[in-house]
């Protein structure tokens, strides 16, 4: 069993699994559980100041698969309803009763700062290990200029980002919003701040779907629907682009990153750690399974570092984050093409339709005299888009084989087609 | 099974046999191992429920649903661990385990489609697929205690025994009358469902686990006595099994011909290739348990000509669960019910047998109604129960044909503990016998502490 403890914002940690702010870490019942069953971390459901808020009923739409299995789902909740005294009791308590474990507390406050500062300091003097600031719930509480209306102003996450820095002397965690057009103006502006890590990504802003019934969107509140927050294993690559872009960007390279958006297996918290996150949190997987999916997350990438030869989690920390690289740093010379095994092809068709209709009629399908179709590349046609080999149903089935080729590698600012390179010569 | 399912099954079959060394014997795999893709599809048919009910009616209490999720998340090594910590037969018992009265039965997918989801191929994937790789033992020993613990008997209760003996820090010496370990793993179970010689390369991978030392050629009551034992051990497990099998009490049972099926299918498990192993021409297998099936089915698949299986009772009382009984036809084995033999008929040498039909009488006892049939046969299998050999087993109280055992798993013997086929707990399985094994071995660790403290 490989050491998975690790150091993110300069707080140990015993695994990088965390739970993400959101309804499983809303109180000491839930994280007691959380905690036994192996999670390293908590980061609490959101604080802000009182009086507590209030939330509607009918909170989650779902993204279901044709199998019913959950892709996604979107959630019209707010920050934690309970009164601020009795979450910081329990916070306490937890502390004292599992002093290994981290526990951060997250907050949100209106644009002002004498609130940002006392919310901290009570938060802080509770012993949590950080403090994340909440700057990304897109539904509710943005209409009230809270989360999402404060995290697309870069100007008021550097500022917000400060007030707590300056306030406290634990570890600041800034979280971050997707729903903006640049990640990198909000990280550079938690980096100004003073952030000691970024956590991201929050919540999708997302309409799930519609009851065509009755023509509303859902979850449906007597008659009425609302945008709410989409994630869940759907959103998962949105966050890993944004991660991967702080991590490789001079300006915000410095960042640590608490990872967070669709983690549900072992392999996607590896994917997080290799394109830059130092720690992860999880939200909608244990929402759908129960705290022990961590068993899987636990197991599975002990068992993948044991296999791989490394011994701590930093080993493997950023390590795709150099191969991550513009378009134009891409090798136009590279060439590769689909191969079928046909000895494990089931002769479903969808390859040659997929290619046929929309791609590169480059999958030729003709009839076996025996009986039975046979499936065939022309490879004078095949760009090497990868499109049949990611819908034929079976694995190893379609591989794709890069070209032997004598050329050196070209990029497109150098290619001789490229109309720019003229101009810049 | 969807039809790409079963176009993969029939492909990795074909696979399979290519690799096998048994080709067109009949004794390749009766399920073939699942591919990858197949592992996939069907571990995604898991709900991954809490407090599964599969997990309560598998005897070992595998955590079902967590293995089925690292297969699907593809890390089939960390499955097979959560399985051998449960069970470390759990190999044998994939593919010997009568799952559809099993876990499988316990299956919520039953409810609403029918279908259960196939928990034994599963385990089978995720354990082969570790047993595949040259990896260390995969459990670790506790710090060597000191004391030492005598094992009688190398079948699944014994060796289960040792493995978590030998992980809670003891010392385990096993005596085994015979010269392989196994018991009925290596004897017993139908050549079809351990197939590549599991049963040896099962057992050379718990004893991977250290700490364990086997003796081969002896046997309790022959070379060794309990006494003996009692005196030189801290502590004695007791898991011979049921070492003799029922008569039918004929005139002629000695007549060359005459045979108890599990010495068939003993022999036929020793055999290779299986082809050089005498069968009858006209076969008559006696019995309605899952040995009887065995016995019926292996003979057809040598090459018999007709083999009839004869049962005293209906079909509904059949020890045999249905997956087997529709076994046995669909192997073109022919079922009798409702006749008892009466004589074996031998002129020279054995020429058949006689039978009386038999009925329930007013008061529900089984009766011969006095009409009598004959069935030729030049071969004759009885399965009609085994029991244990009370006479190696001196020191201990046996009742109803069982050691009598206390909730700890102690025989009236202080100190010595028994467990497998030869008490009485669950049903006389496999998995029933690792259950036993395993927890007399925690008993037995929880008595040395107490014995020490
Ligand atoms: C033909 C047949 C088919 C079966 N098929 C299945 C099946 O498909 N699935 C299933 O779950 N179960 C099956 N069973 C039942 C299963 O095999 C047993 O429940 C299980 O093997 C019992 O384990 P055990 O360790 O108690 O005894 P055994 O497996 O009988 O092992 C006992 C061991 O002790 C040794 N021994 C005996 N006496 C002595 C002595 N005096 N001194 C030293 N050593 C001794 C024996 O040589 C043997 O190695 C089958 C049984 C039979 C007979
Ligand atoms: C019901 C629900 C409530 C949430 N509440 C909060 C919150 O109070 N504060 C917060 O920072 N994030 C909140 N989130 C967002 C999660 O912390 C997390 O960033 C997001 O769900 C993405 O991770 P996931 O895909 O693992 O769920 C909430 C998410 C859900 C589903
Ligand atoms: S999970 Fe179901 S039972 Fe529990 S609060 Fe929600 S709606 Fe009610
Ligand atoms: S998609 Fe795959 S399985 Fe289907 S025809 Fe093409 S190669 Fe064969
Ligand atoms: S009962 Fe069936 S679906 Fe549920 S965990 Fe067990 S195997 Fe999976």
């Amino acid at each position: 069993m490989a050491d998975l403890s690790c150091k993110i914002a300069g707080i140990d940690s015993l695994n990088p699994f965390w739970l993400a702010s959101a309804p499983p870490t809303d109180k000491k019942y839930n994280v007691v559980r959380a905690f036994e069953a192996g999670w390293g971390g908590v980061v609490w459901k959101t604080l802000g100041i009182d009086p507590p808020v209030i939330n509607v009923s009918s909170r989650y739409g779902a993204h279901h698969d044709q199998n019913r299995r959950l892709l996604g789902i979107n959630n019209i909740e707010l920050i934690s309803d309970r009164p601020l005294v009795v979450n910081l009791q329990e916070i306490r308590e937890c502390r004292k009763e599992y002093p290994d474990h981290v526990i951060i507390g997250s907050m949100m406050a209106p644009i002002e700062e004498r609130v940002w500062k006392d919310l901290a300091q009570q938060i802080a003097e509770s012993g949590v290990h950080g403090i994340e600031l909440n700057l990304g719930c897109p539904h509710g509480m943005c209409e009230r200029g809270m989360g999402s209306a404060i995290g697309q102003v870069p100007e008021m996450v550097e500022q917000v980002t400060r007030w707590v820095k300056d306030a406290v002397d634990i570890p600041v965690f800034t979280k971050l919003t997707p729903n903006i057009t640049n990640i990198l103006w909000s990280a550079e502006a938690a980096y100004k701040g003073g952030a000691d890590a970024v956590s991201l990504i929050n919540t999708v802003n997302s309409i799930i779907s519609v009851d065509i019934d009755n023509m509303i969107p859902e979850p449906v509140v007597d008659g009425k629907g609302t945008h709410g927050g989409y994630c869940g294993s759907a959103v998962k690559p949105i966050a890993l682009n944004m991660i991967a872009e702080i991590a490789r960007t001079p300006e915000t390279k410095n960042l640590e990153i608490s990872g967070i958006g669709g983690i549900t297996t072992w392999k996607d918290a590896v994917e997080f750690m290799a394109l830059g996150s130092n720690a992860v949190q999880v939200c909608t997987a244990a929402m759908i399974y129960g705290f022990r999916v961590v068993d899987d997350l636990i197991d599975g990438m002990s068992q993948w570092m044991d296999d791989k030869g490394y011994t701590s989690v930093e080993q493997f920390t950023r390590a795709a984050v150099p191969q991550v690289a513009d378009w134009n740093e891409l090798n136009m010379n590279y060439d590769t093409k689909a191969v079928i095994n046909t000895d494990n092809c089931i002769e479903c068709g969808r390859c040659h339709i997929a290619c046929e209709d929309t791609s590169h009629q480059a999958i030729t399908m003709t009839d076996k005299p025996e009986g039975g179709r046979v499936f065939e590349v022309v490879d004078e046609e095949c760009v090497g888009c990868n499109l049949c080999y990611h819908i034929c149903p079976v694995p190893d089935c379609i591989t794709m084989e890069p070209v032997k080729t004598d050329k050196p590698p070209m990029t497109w600012p150098e290619h001789p087609l490229n109309p720019m390179r003229a101009a810049a010569e | 099974m969807t039809i790409l399912q079963a176009k993969q099954a029939q492909k990795s079959g074909a696979n399979h046999s290519v690799a096998d060394s048994h080709t067109d014997d009949g004794f390749s795999d009766l399920h073939p191992a699942y591919s990858t893709l197949q592992a996939m599809a069907e571990s995604n048919r898991c709900l991954y429920c809490y407090d599964a009910p599969c997990v309560t009616a598998c005897p070992t209490s595998i955590d079902i649903p967590s293995f089925i999720r690292k297969i699907s998340t593809a890390n089939p090594d960390g499955a097979a661990k959560t399985i051998l910590s449960a069970n470390i037969m759990g190999g044998t018992c994939a593919r010997a385990c009568p799952t559809e009265v099993l876990c499988e039965e316990a299956c919520v997918r039953n409810v609403a489609e029918d279908t259960a989801v196939e928990i034994g191929s599963l385990q089978r994937f995720a354990v082969d697929h570790l047993m595949a790789r040259d990896l260390p033992h995969p459990f670790k020993r506790a710090p060597e205690t000191g004391k030492q613990i005598a094992i009688i008997g190398a079948g699944p209760a014994g060796l289960s025994c040792a493995h978590r003996a030998a992980m809670l820090g003891h010392d385990v010496t096993v005596f085994e009358a015979k010269a392989k370990p196994g018991g009925l793993n290596e004897y017993g179970l139908a050549a079809y469902k351990m197939t590549d010689d599991f049963a040896q390369r099962e057992v050379e991978f718990l004893l991977g686990i250290g700490g364990i030392r086997i003796e081969y050629g002896k046997a309790l009551g022959t070379d060794i006595n309990l006494q003996a034992l009692k005196d030189s051990y801290d502590a004695v497990f007791v898991g011979v099994g049921l070492g003799s099998t029922n008569n039918l009490g004929l005139k002629g049972e000695e007549f060359p011909g005459v045979d108890d099926a599990i010495k068939f299918i003993e022999q036929l498990r020793q055999t290779e290739p299986k082809s050089d192993m005498p069968v009858g021409n006209n076969v008559i297998v006696i019995g309605g348990g899952n040995t009887a099936i065995d016995a019926a089915v292996q003979a057809k698949r040598l090459g018999a000509g007709e083999v009839t299986l004869v049962y005293r009772r209906g079909p509904e009382n059949m020890s045999a669960t249905e997956f087997e009984q529709d076994l046995a036809k669909t192997n073109g084995v022919v079922v009798r019910y409702w006749a008892k033999p009466v004589a074996i008929k031998a002129n020279g040498k054995l020429m058949g047998m006689s039978f009386e039909k038999t009925e329930l009488d007013a008061s529900g006892k089984l009766v011969g109604t006095g009409e009598t049939f004959d069935i030729p046969a030049d071969q004759i299998l009885k399965a009609i129960g085994q029991k244990i050999k009370p006479d190696d087993l001196a020191g201990m109280e046996i009742t109803g044909g069982k050691i009598i055992v206390d909730d700890t798993y102690q025989t009236t013997a202080p100190g010595v503990f028994a467990g497998g086929d030869c008490i009485k707990s669950g049903e006389d399985l496999t998995v029933q016998s690792v259950e036993d094994g395993k927890q007399a071995a925690i008993a037995i660790d929880a008595f040395l502490k107490t014995a020490s403290a």
